[in-house]
């Protein structure tokens, strides 16, 4: 017998997953095999922000050949109910949108077809009327009152308000030396996993019950959510997933309304149908991480020791409160103090609504948004204070020794040294060396900077938390929620090999490679002798609320409750085993692949014949003793609900992080280069080293994208504008520079490995470190993420030379999204009353507007247009609604309207004036302005601009050609080139 | 060659990793719809359909190509290599899919084909790449697990494999 | 995300080129490498009846040169001309450009004069066809004509190519003696859309810079051999004279500053060239 490793939990061993993967032999969703006769849907979607749904007509679609069905917001609404809310108010949330859409992206309805192909066919042929309502996208000024309101049972955009107050803070504030605040604008952004969502529904009649696959990832608490939505019990809704998920990031959370929409579209149908989300939805609708502004306040001693804190945070969570928010803004309640002993908090929390997709979890989950405010507060004060930040940092962590340590929020730090790995990370990752650096680089003229970050990160969620959302009294009535059940079930199969199931639903994290790992060790097995099984059928699986793959929740939940699984199965072996070798069972021993007596290794059986024992020879083990599947659920004594004062212990392990790095600002660019970052972590127990370095690295990127590159952003009108990866720039190998990675170890006393999570710490404490960093490089002591390099350049570059004399001057620009202006002029070969005739003729409009194909006057001053517009390729049909007004004949006329198409949307005004030249002619002048929403804004931005000067230019040249003036191009290049 | 109509369907044949293949395709199809779901030729993702994540990367007559930005009766007559051909046996890995594995440069699997089919041409084309050629060659992909580290080492790793037992490749 | 319907020829002569183009207009879509063309057709941006791919006529497959120019035809894949060993000797500012197209993935495929065909105000190879004084070879059966890039790129993804013409080959001087070039590149990543690119050819009494990313098409300045302030002063005119917008990348004085800055920078980089 070859010398096996005593414990092969802590090793890198290879990946079970990985040859499949490696081989195309994965099976994700989108790799299944469908029923015969399944049909494949597609969605339309809404291009506004907010509108009210006039009138959809789909006779059209429903007619074409290869459609099985349109579903509309009225399929919806007559079968099932809508989804959960989970705070109080009187809110409904439906997987389509009913009377309004409240945000671009928002369903309207749903094809189902033949073919992903006819199904988009059929979406073409879809007409909706609109009516546009103003949309709210500011979440400061969806509290101002001014707004409209996003849903009619609210009397505001305010959908819950909470305040907190633990210790004594206002006398903290009041006896301080010093107050310093931030006040910080979080943006939006997601971790967009590389496979989108996708799921395949059946429905059967005759027993009413719903059979969904998809890739959702938990948390199975949902399942509840999805069958009260789909009006059947729990055991009439079968969920199942896929053996691979492409990632997730907390972001396949967000495909349960589509399992309800796509259930009803198979009931509506009477066939599977099958959806694939495509890229564009994904970024457009799936879900996105909250945005936050946060004014966080701090009664700060001389020395900078904190005393106090108060937090004033507003979460947007889009249009709707979808189940699971708003938990992003109360996962890290328990420890808002971050790693510092800070005993006096105050909390004011506010949830609004706003016409953007709505939120949901995403890696890190409120970590980046808390950290992001509390460590610029702590670069703030040691900035004002002239203090180094480390020395701010170390005066404010929790003490060694204090553990576990109970925060004035509730949570109770399970394990750790924070001096100690603070310390050690600025020694081996070289901060003496890195301010020495930073040093010479300054001596040269180069913007450099060092930012730091210490943070908690929290993992294996309470999943009772989110009832701190309810005041106590609302979570009386409500009845206490708390814990975070695992599952493990280990079988024994009748030649004695062992089989393990879990409910943690992997995306990526080799789960089936650790736990074979941990069974491995506990049975005295190899890995290899172990097969894991993780994709999750709540009609068949051991499951419960707490189920799936969120709050990094794998290694010290799930992998513990394999453990117990292990030793629960292999008390029963040793006593089967102590039976044949005639030893007490405590004498027994597992190792090598064999049951064996303490002391006596001859003595022994070989593992597979004892694990098959109570298969073939049931009746020589009494019945208590016999090993055949054990199941074990798992929940921490710990995990309490909130208490009557909303202490909350939100999480069961807390990991500590310390990062450091150094930055440099191009001086022409801007542009931040990452030039040293070193991450420290203390996720207690390791079972998996390379697996843990790849969640660090993997954490690191997504952090790296949410500072510099990310950002969901959206226009004034509420448009989407990162529609494709062509601007929602996700970093790659050019972007993401190796980090320097470092542990320490403090095993938690509350996981039965020892083990915490470590998968989202970096995409809390990164993000503020570089810009921690870039703050310091800079001077700057306001600064919003992602840093992109126009926002650093504009924090130094010295003011702009004005332009010559030579060049005309700039029209203003609002610089606010998708606000298109313009000017220009050309000249006509006729009088201005001429001109004037032409303009109101419609006639002559036909003749010169570009693409048109006909003409209605509906009044004299009223037209209707059916024209094709387009630049290149790009091209699409429009109807377009013109109004004049204004009329100051023959001088100028101002003309206002709408362009609506499938490409997308626009609203706007131009004026012209006409003034006659010595030749006779006129000189036609105008200006516009445009806001241009849907499909081409989301998609095509950069090409708006530039496609709407072409097409009023040649609309005026059309015009000049008609009165017989100057049509050649090189000439309107001249008239036109700079202006338009 | 005639005209392919719109609303038919039309043999498409070309040969995939040393096998000759056919089936029949609307003039719109997608070559990674077609792999996918005519020839039950999984192994090719689908990430984003417009060329920008580098999931769906094959390789068509010998050069890298994005999948979703091919139409199936482009590739009529092509010689078309995918993640399937990349083992030289069953239950044996390429030296570069082992070093994927050793170094974990995957972890849910999904941009993995990619990037594989991109770096077994270009280390047959490049044997002693640095790491900045590397950084920059993979800049045409986007992965979301590993933050990348993991997959330059596993590149390097093959490179050097590759250089010392040419006959592995 | 699939595109709609249309037909697919795939033409095997010239002529069958020119019949399709002529029957449908702006119906027809030429089809190259596709790198562009096929995410608008997925997307549902573009729409054509008829695309005709012309990768497959020998033909336009080739790279011509002699002492005065580079004949790149419409076949020929950008990898295929970076790949080229006489292309830095001949036009070291293409060869400095190139590299900067796309990714190595996609300019496995996308062809030259796709890109051209394309004109993104963004791209690198109209910025050089533009800095470089190349021009565009259409036909439209037996007519014929060469257009300067200075006279094709019109505006956004706007050529003066007629519906009914090929752009067969695109051709660029070679390098003359007693002159430098030099290209820089600024986007958010490497491999995204130029924020601000910049391309110069330097001679001893004269100096043309031009600009991409910028205004609705690659722009281009000619200059005496202007030094310190003056540069300056050309330069700041220049960058006010682009029509700078803000958009989501980038403000519009920032792509000013960058023409300014950038523009200086390869412009003394060109003049460290001149051979």
């Amino acid at each position: 017998m070859s010398e096996l490793p005593t414990s092969w939990c802590g090793q890198s061993v290879e990946r079970v997953e990985d040859a499949a993967l490696l081989t195309g032999r994965g099976r994700f969703i989108d790799d299944l095999g469908v029923r015969p006769g399944t049909l494949h849907a597609a969605i339309l979607r809404s291009p506004h922000a907010h509108a009210k749904i006039v009138a959809i007509r789909a006779d059209a679609a429903r007619a074409l050949p290869g459609v099985a069905a349109v579903i509309l917001a009225e399929d919806v609404t007559a079968l099932p109910a809508s989804l959960v809310v989970g705070v109080k108010a009187p809110i409904e949330c439906w997987p389509i949108a009913t009377d309004r859409v409240r945000y671009v992206g928002e369903p309207v309805a749903v094809v189902v077809a033949a073919s992903r192909y006819i199904a988009e066919d059929a979406l073409d042929l879809i007409e909706v009327d609109y009516q546009t309502l103003p949309a709210v996208v500011d979440p400061l000024a969806a509290l101002d009152g001014t707004q409209p309101i996003l849903h009619d049972g609210l009397r505001s955009n305010l959908a819950s308000e909470r305040r907190f107050r633990y210790g004594d803070p206002e006398r903290a504030f009041a006896e301080a030396t010093h107050r310093i605040a931030v006040t910080i604008k979080y943006p939006r952004n997601s971790c967009t996993p590389m496979e989108t969502y996708g799921l395949i529904a059946e429905y059967d009649a005759g027993e009413d019950a719903y059979d969904v696959t998809a890739n959702f990832m938990g948390p199975f608490s949902l399942h509840a959510v999805m069958a009260r939505a789909l009006k059947v019990p729990g055991n009439r809704f079968r969920l199942r997933t896929p053996p691979d998920s492409g990632g997730s990031f907390g972001v396949k959370q967000g495909v349960f309304p589509y399992i309800v929409l796509m259930g009803i579209a198979a009931r509506v149908a009477g066939r599977p149908v099958k959806w694939v989300e495509d890229r564009l939805e994904h970024l457009a609708a799936s879900v996105s991480a909250t945005n936050r502004v946060t004014t966080l306040r701090a009664a700060v001693d001389a020395d900078g020791r904190v005393r106090a804190l108060d937090w004033n945070q507003i979460e947007d969570v889009g249009a709707h409160i979808r189940a699971p928010e708003p938990a992003t803004l109360y996962r890290m309640h328990g420890n808002l103090g971050g790693a510092y002993d800070i005993r006096n908090i105050a909390v004011r929390n506010r949830v609004v609504l706003t016409n953007k997709a709505p939120t949901g979890l995403n890696r890190g989950f409120g970590g980046p948004q808390v950290y992001y405010a509390l460590e610029r507060l702590m670069q703030r004060i040691a900035v004002i204070l002239k203090l180094d930040p480390a020395d701010v940092i170390r005066r404010n962590l929790v003490p060694s020794g204090a553990f576990p340590y109970r925060t004035a929020t509730g949570a109770i730090y399970d394990s750790g040294d924070y001096p100690l790995a603070f310390e050690k990370a600025l020694t081996d990752g070289g901060y003496a060396a890195l301010r020495q650096r930073q040093a010479e680089a300054r001596a040269q003229g180069r913007l450099y900077g060092i930012g730091m970050t210490a943070a908690i990160e929290p993992s294996v969620s309470n999943m009772g938390y989110i009832t701190t959302v309810l005041t106590p009294e609302e979570r009386r009535k409500a009845g206490p929620k708390n814990g975070a059940q695992a599952t493990a079930t280990i079988a024994l199969d009748p030649v004695g090999s062992v089989s393990v199931h879990v409910s943690s639903v992997p995306q990526g994290q080799g789960h089936r490679t650790v736990l074979s790992q941990i069974v491995a060790d506990a049975l005295g097995l190899k890995p290899s002798d172990v097969r894991v099984v993780a994709e999750l059928d709540t009609g068949r699986d051991a499951w419960s609320i707490a189920s799936g793959n969120y709050s990094s929740r794998f290694a010290a939940a799930v992998g513990g409750a394999a453990h117990l699984a292990a030793e629960k199965i292999k008390a029963k072996l040793a006593k089967i085993a102590a039976a044949q070798l005639n030893v007490p069972p405590e004498e027994i021993e597992f190792a090598g692949g064999r049951a064996r007596a303490r002391g006596n290794p001859d003595n022994n059986v070989a593992f597979g014949r004892l694990a098959a024992t109570s298969h073939w020879s049931p009746g020589l083990v009494p019945e208590e003793n016999q090993a055949l599947r054990e199941t074990v659920f798992w929940s921490p004594p710990q995990l309490t609900p909130p208490s009557e004062n909303d202490e909350i212990n939100s999480s069961l392990c807390h990991g500590f992080i310390f990062d450091f790095c150094g930055v440099e600002i191009d001086r022409v660019t801007g542009a931040l280069r990452i030039d040293k970052y070193v991450t420290m972590h203390d996720c207690g127990r390791i079972l998996h080293p390379g697996m843990v370095e790849g969640q660090i690295t993997g954490g690191f990127a997504h952090a790296v994208g949410a500072a510099l590159y990310e950002e969901y952003s959206y226009g004034p009108d509420g448009s989407f504008q990162t529609g494709t990866f062509a601007d929602y720039l996700v970093p790659t190998t050019m972007e993401v520079p190796t980090p320097v990675i470092l542990h320490i170890e403090t095993p938690s006393p509350f996981t039965p490995l020892g083990t915490k999570g470590v998968g989202e710490g970096n995409c809390m404490s990164t993000p503020v470190c570089l810009a921690n960093a870039a703050a310091d490089a800079l001077g700057a002591s306001d600064i919003d993420l992602p840093l992109t390099p126009a926002k650093l350049a504009a924090l130094f570059h010295p003011a702009e030379a004005a332009p010559p004399a030579t060049v005309r001057p700039q029209p203003v620009k609002t610089g606010k999204g998708r606000a298109l202006q313009g000017q220009g002029q050309a000249q006509a070969n006729a009088a201005p009353a001429d001109v004037w005739r032409m303009l109101l003729d419609p006639k002559t409009l036909e003749a010169i507007i570009p693409g048109c194909h006909g003409v209605e006057k509906l009044s004299d001053t009223h037209f209707r247009a059916d024209v094709t517009l387009g630049v290149g390729p790009v091209t699409g049909r429009y109807r377009a609604d013109i109004k004049l007004s204004d009329l100051d004949e023959p001088k100028a006329v101002t003309l206002s309207g709408t362009v609506t198409g499938a490409l997308g949307d626009a609203k706007g005004a131009g004026h012209i004036t006409l003034t006659p030249t010595d030749t006779g002619g006129a000189l036609l002048a105008y200006e516009y302005d445009a806001e241009i929403g849907g499909k081409v804004a989301s998609i095509g931005g950069r090409l708006l601009d530039g496609a709407a000067k072409i097409v009023i230019r040649q609309f005026f040249e059309a015009l000049a050609r008609h009165t017989g003036g100057p049509a050649r191009t090189g000439l309107f290049a001249r008239l036109f080139g700079r202006g338009a | 060659m005639h005209r392919l109509s719109a609303d038919r369907r039309h043999r498409v044949r070309f040969t995939l990793n040393g096998k000759p293949v056919e089936a029949d395709a609307e003039p719109r199809m997608l070559l990674t719809d077609f792999l996918r779901h005519e020839l039950g030729q999984t192994g090719t993702h689908v990430g984003c359909e417009h060329g920008v994540c580098g999931a769906c990367t094959i390789e068509i007559d010998g050069v890298p190509a994005r999948a979703c930005l091919t139409l199936a009766v482009q590739a009529d007559g092509a010689t078309i290599r995918t993640v399937e051909g990349l083992a030289p046996e069953p239950g044996r890995l390429s030296v570069l899919q082992d070093a994927f594995r050793r170094h974990h440069a995957l972890q849910c699997g999904f941009c993995t084909a990619g990037i594989l089919m991109s770096l077994d041409g270009y280390l047959r084309r490049h044997s002693a790449p640095t790491e900045a050629e590397l950084r920059e060659f993979l800049g045409g992909h986007l992965c979301r697990c590993t933050g990348y580290t993991p997959i330059l080492a596993a590149a390097l790793d093959a490179a050097k494999t590759l250089r010392e037992v040419p006959a592995h490749a | 995300m699939k595109p709609a319907r249309f037909d697919y020829q795939r033409a095997d002569t010239l002529a069958e080129v020119h019949a399709a183009l002529a029957e449908y207009g702006n119906d027809a879509r030429v089809m190259a490498g596709g790198q562009t063309l096929m995410p608008m057709l997925s997307m549902r941006l573009a729409r054509p009846k008829l695309l005709v791919d012309i990768m497959h006529l020998p033909e336009l497959a080739r790279i011509e040169a002699d002492a005065k120019v580079i004949r790149i035809g419409a076949g020929v894949r950008q990898a295929e001309l970076l790949a080229w060993p006489e292309l830095a000797q001949r036009q070291p500012l293409l060869a400095s450009a190139l590299p900067w197209v796309g990714h190595a993935q996609t300019r496995s495929r996308g062809t030259v004069c796709g890109s051209v065909a394309h004109a993104d105000p963004s791209a690198e190879l109209p910025l050089a066809m533009l800095a470089l004084d190349g021009s565009i070879e259409l036909s439209a059966g037996r007519k014929r004509r060469s257009v300067t890039a200075q006279d094709f790129f019109t505006g956004m993804m706007s050529t003066a190519r007629g519906h009914d013409e090929l752009i067969e080959a695109v051709s660029i001087p070679t390098r003359r003696a007693g002159t430098g070039t030099a290209f820089a590149e600024f986007g958010r990543r490497h491999g995204d859309f130029a924020i601000v690119a910049c391309a110069a050819v330097v001679a001893a009494d004269r100096v043309t810079l031009a600009v991409g990313g910028v205004g609705d098409k690659p722009e281009r300045r000619d200059f005496p051999a202007l030094d310190g302030g003056a540069l300056d002063d050309a330069l700041n005119a220049f960058a006010w004279d682009l029509d700078a917008r803000d958009d989501l990348h980038a403000t519009a004085a920032y792509r000013r500053e960058l023409v300014r800055r950038m523009g200086r920078d390869t412009i003394e980089e060109a003049r460290r060239c001149i051979a």
